[in-house]
């Protein structure tokens, strides 16, 4: 499809006008960042922001989502008996989605949409939902997105890309699901061919603008164990003070717990977010726990991320270089050190030092 | 304050060699603007990492829960304080630590000047009493009393209150501060008032326990959030769930807490949460006479009893 031209005034009358035909989330400035958030009626999405503070991830999959109902009232018929809540998705459309927010999402399906098991929460909402990107000129310190599979024009996981120019935006649809919400927002004006041109430019500009990369040619190629016992793990894990941070701003952290919850004679079931940094994450209830230093924890979410996913589904890795990690770890673990660190180990060369404790 | 350093790597490398200690925690560099981490030296090598400037507002006292071996440890003001408080409840043993004590001038809040910019912040220069903030298109010199993190800006005890041997003079106390002036305000509410401004304050908690995590006091072997049996609160991001986690943690830290601003430094949503335990603290002050860890000869008022305790909140 041919790049669609909208001025400020269509942009408002066509993001009106969708309102009637989709849920709307966008960013918002709340408080000190943006935040995605679903639109009021006379509500716009804010664009001007570098990225949101949490990926848009929480739309499709809540930090908390009640997933059954239960009676433990024996007069009731249907005691004891789980009821799924309904989930039923009206179509929902994600506006301002970064792209390497928008690549995460076809990183998590891979996970919760498999031939074998369909995580009907998380398809149904991501089903209903249509992608509307928002590519970016110009890249925060920590983003490493280029490096990652995708970069600031990056298209995939989007059904729109729009490229704002000043005051002037750009909208290409990429797949049938974005003809149909340009189509809805009555966006029709043809941009002119010698648009194209500087887009190829604004995207190099974009592109260059990222001064931060991993390397993750030989992940692949590493022996796991090799990995799993290098000597770094017990040092780069010194600062961390195993909260959940990193795990919670991640777009692609899909771990969940799930807890019932009873309030007199009736309950909900329910998942949460879980995290790979808390010592609950694995915790038996033998009482013995597998992970039980926080060194293994650490090296349980690089090697999640970098490895095990990179063998798993051959499919580069499990990280799309937004940066968030980086950003908002309270003792700076930086995923971009340990990714180079674990690309360039040399078991049989290392210089292999007894970590301290 | 970034010419400690030298001193601090002179009496590192020193205790390292003497087997006085076998580790020396401290900060390095960080790969972010206004962030340092915690590191352990063991080595010449590691030790030639530290570094000490205003962006080491983490505890480090943190770092030494149950800890084996002997240690040492760079401790400004509130750390030296939490090291008290931790040897006091048995968590580090006195003669197992060799404190590096640092007089502080305050460390600076990173979530201020990031708010205060519209780019992002990705420079940040600091040259005596001035900090220098830079990003693409701006650069700005400031002096650090305005970027002092608000704990800080209060702080009454910069010095060290107890250590082996300190990296620099000791530096005047702030005096005339208004320590409780946030804490003031929020006594002055109605009840309904206050509910929805903890409401408001809390809204963005992600429940990642950061602040928990980083606090020195919390190291509970399990956490009264973790336990199941019983489950004392849900985990959801329920509203009530959340307020219970972080108003229990507060008395938690009940004539604990150092004020050493850890829990807001590292909150990724910038929740004040020192609201709650600086009025436990204000509190501690009236009742008792207290704040917490300035001597290891006395213990805390919450877990002594005394005939002429304050008993008038008792009908």
């Amino acid at each position: 499809m041919t790049l669609i031209k909208i001025d400020q005034q269509s942009w408002t009358a066509g993001i009106e006008k969708v309102k009637s035909d989709y849920r709307v989330f966008g960013p918002v400035k709340e408080k000190n960042d943006h935040e995605f958030k679903l639109l009021d009626q006379d509500e716009m999405p804010d664009l001007n922001y570098q990225n949101t503070r949490l990926s848009p991830k929480s739309i499709i999959y809540p930090q908390s989502q009640v997933m059954f109902t239960y009676s433990l009232d024996e007069n009731d018929e249907d005691c004891r008996i789980m009821k799924e809540v309904e989930n039923v998705k009206s179509p929902m459309a994600i506006i301002g989605v970064r792209p390497c927010d928008a690549l995460a999402f076809p990183i998590v399906r891979r996970n919760f949409d498999t031939p074998e098991y369909q995580d009907t929460y998380w398809v149904k909402a991501y089903e209903a939902s249509t992608f509307i990107g928002l590519a970016c000129s110009s890249a925060c310190g920590t983003c490493f997105c280029t490096s990652a599979g995708t970069g600031p024009f990056g298209e995939e996981g989007l059904d729109v890309l729009i490229i704002a120019d000043g005051d002037d935006l750009y909208a290409k649809s990429i797949t049938g699901k974005g003809n149909a919400f340009i189509q809805a927002a009555g966006w029709t004006t043809e941009a002119d061919a010698s648009v194209d041109s500087k887009i190829d430019e604004m995207k190099t500009a974009a592109e260059a603008s990222i001064s931060a990369s991993v390397t993750t040619d030989k992940l692949k190629d590493k022996t796991t164990l090799e990995l799993y016992d290098a000597p770094f793990w017990e040092e780069e894990a010194f600062s961390c003070i195993n909260c959940g941070t990193c795990t919670y701003v991640c777009p692609t952290c899909w771990c969940f717990d799930v807890q019932d919850e009873t309030h007199g004679k009736s309950g909900i079931r329910m998942r949460n977010w879980d995290s790979c940094m808390s010592p609950l994450f694995t915790y038996h209830a033998s009482g013995h726990n597998p992970r039980d230093a926080k060194y293994q924890r650490v090296r349980q979410r690089f090697m999640h991320k970098l490895k095990y996913y990179v063998d798993k589904y051959d499919k580069g890795i499990q990280c799309v270089g937004c940066g968030r990690c980086i950003r908002l770890c309270p003792v700076n673990i930086d995923i971009r050190k340990i990714c180079n660190k674990m690309n360039s180990y040399d078991a049989a060369n290392c210089v292999c030092e007894t970590p301290s404790s | 304050m970034t010419q400690y350093i030298d001193k601090i790597k002179e009496i590192a490398n020193r205790v390292l060699t003497e087997g006085k200690v076998e580790m020396v925690i401290g900060f390095r560099k960080g790969s972010v603007p206004m962030m340092n981490q915690p590191h352990l030296a063991t080595s010449a090598e590691s030790v030639d990492e530290l570094v000490w400037d205003s962006n080491c507002g983490l505890n480090l006292a943190n770092y030494l829960t149950d800890k084996k071996g002997t240690i040492g440890i760079i401790a400004k003001g509130c750390d030296s304080r939490n090291i008290v408080t931790h040897v006091i409840e048995n968590k580090i043993k006195r003669d197992q630590l060799y404190i590096i004590g640092v007089p502080c001038t305050g460390m600076i809040d990173h979530h201020k000047i990031n708010a205060m910019f519209d780019g992002e912040v990705l420079n940040v220069e600091e040259s005596g009493d001035s900090i220098t903030i830079s990003g693409n298109g701006f650069s700005e010199t400031l002096s650090k009393q305005e970027l002092l993190a608000e704990n800080c800006a209060v702080c009454s005890h910069r010095n060290p209150v107890e250590y082996d041997e300190l990296a620099g003079d000791l530096v005047e106390e702030q005096k005339d501060v208004d320590q409780y002036a946030s804490v003031t305000k929020v006594e002055a509410l109605s009840a309904d008032e206050k509910f929805n401004y903890f409401e408001d304050l809390l809204s963005p908690c992600i429940r990642c326990y950061a602040c928990r995590n980083a606090c020195p006091l919390c190291y509970c072997p399990t956490c009264f959030v973790d336990e199941s049996r019983p489950q004392w609160v849900g985990k959801s991001q329920d509203p009530t769930d959340v307020k219970t986690f972080h108003l229990l943690r507060a008395y938690h830290c009940a004539g604990r807490c150092t004020d050493c601003g850890a829990c807001e430094r590292v909150c990724p949503m910038g929740i004040k949460i020192r609201e709650f335990t600086k009025k436990l603290n204000k509190d501690c002050q009236d009742l008792y006479g207290w704040e917490a860890g300035l001597s290891l000869d006395e213990r805390p008022p919450l877990d002594t009893f005394k005939t002429d305790d304050p008993d008038e909140f008792i009908k």
